[in-house]
């Protein structure tokens, strides 16, 4: 299994996503973002940060560096495709996912552990997870509020693209479980090909006993089982 | 060409920045203030005048369609 963790002027978690892949059996490389092609990877991750300092919106210039237009190719081709935080916002400037993230409701930085329900588990993100099961997870972000169009919100509904929502302890998704004033406390979704998920809360700082928290590797445990899977077929 | 953009959040989407600005107003001895909303003025200088590029341009990358609205007004 071969990853790419992206790095772009401004990336802050890129060696904590490379860490964590190393853990789970990822060869990893660091790929700049003034490469022209990111070809060769199982997973291509985008971390967070603050790409180009938030200049403009965030995301907003990052979604133009050279290696983006690789991993556009790399996605239609079936890669897979993680955005966390900042990568998230980047996905959604690019198209690669719809929707965009705002300004939090309440404008304050939001760094906590928050909970969140499994709304779906038919990808390869969350497939090692029940739908139902909550996950605490932390955030760390300004600009996290997802914002869509009605039209697009119910496609993602129909079609089962939200795959994490803010719930409270009984996996409700309350206005008070929603720590940035998200759509339906809508925390990550996935792509119609189900093979480009973008989302706001951090996985890899929960992948760690040191770290309050291990369900992280929900999704790295999905990564594994869905390219162990298909290295064996 | 000299350009002005201005760029605004759509008026659909709650702008929380404009909303806390409009509570700081009202605190501030101005009650009746309604409402605030907060964008952003970018002023380009462009050699040639490809007012289509222009325009490109800020839908692009200087506004974002999903959430924001923009306004080029040249200034020849």
């Amino acid at each position: 299994m071969r990853a790419a963790v992206i790095r772009f002027p401004g990336s802050n978690c890129d060696q904590d996503c490379h860490h964590v892949l190393q853990e789970f059996g990822f060869a990893t490389d660091f790929v700049w973002h003034k490469e022209t092609t990111a070809a060769g990877y199982d997973l291509i991750v985008l971390p967070g940060g603050f790409s180009y300092g938030d200049y403009l919106r965030s995301g907003a210039i990052a979604r133009f560096s050279p290696v983006m237009k690789s991993i556009v190719e790399q996605a239609a081709r079936g890669v897979l495709v993680l955005g966390i935080c900042n990568g998230f916002q980047i996905l959604c400037e690019s198209g690669l996912l719809p929707g965009a993230l705002m300004r939090n409701r309440d404008l304050h930085f939001r760094c906590e552990h928050v909970r969140l329900r499994v709304e779906n588990n038919a990808n390869p993100f969350l497939c090692a997870s029940a739908v139902g099961r909550l996950l605490n997870i932390p955030i760390a972000h300004g600009e996290g509020s997802f914002t869509a169009d009605a039209q697009t919100l119910a496609g993602l509904n129909a079609e089962g693209r939200v795959l994490l929502r803010y719930c409270d302890a009984d996996g409700n998704p309350s206005p008070e479980a929603n720590p940035n004033g998200s759509a339906e406390n809508i925390a990550g979704i996935c792509n119609g090909q189900r093979n480009v998920f973008g989302l706001m809360p951090h996985p890899e700082r929960a992948c760690d006993d040191a770290l309050l928290s291990t369900d992280g590797r929900a999704v790295f445990d999905s990564l594994v089982m869905t390219l162990g899977k298909s290295r064996a077929a | 060409m000299k350009a002005k953009v201005i760029v605004m959040p759509k008026r659909s989407i709650l702008d929380p920045h404009g909303v806390a600005v409009r509570e700081a107003m009202r605190h501030h001895g101005l009650p009746g203030v309604k409402s605030v909303r907060v964008g952003k003025v970018l002023e380009v200088e462009v050699d040639g005048a490809d007012e289509a590029a222009m325009h490109e341009i800020c839908r692009d990358l200087l506004s974002n369609p999903v959430i924001e609205d923009y306004e080029l007004v040249v200034e020849k």
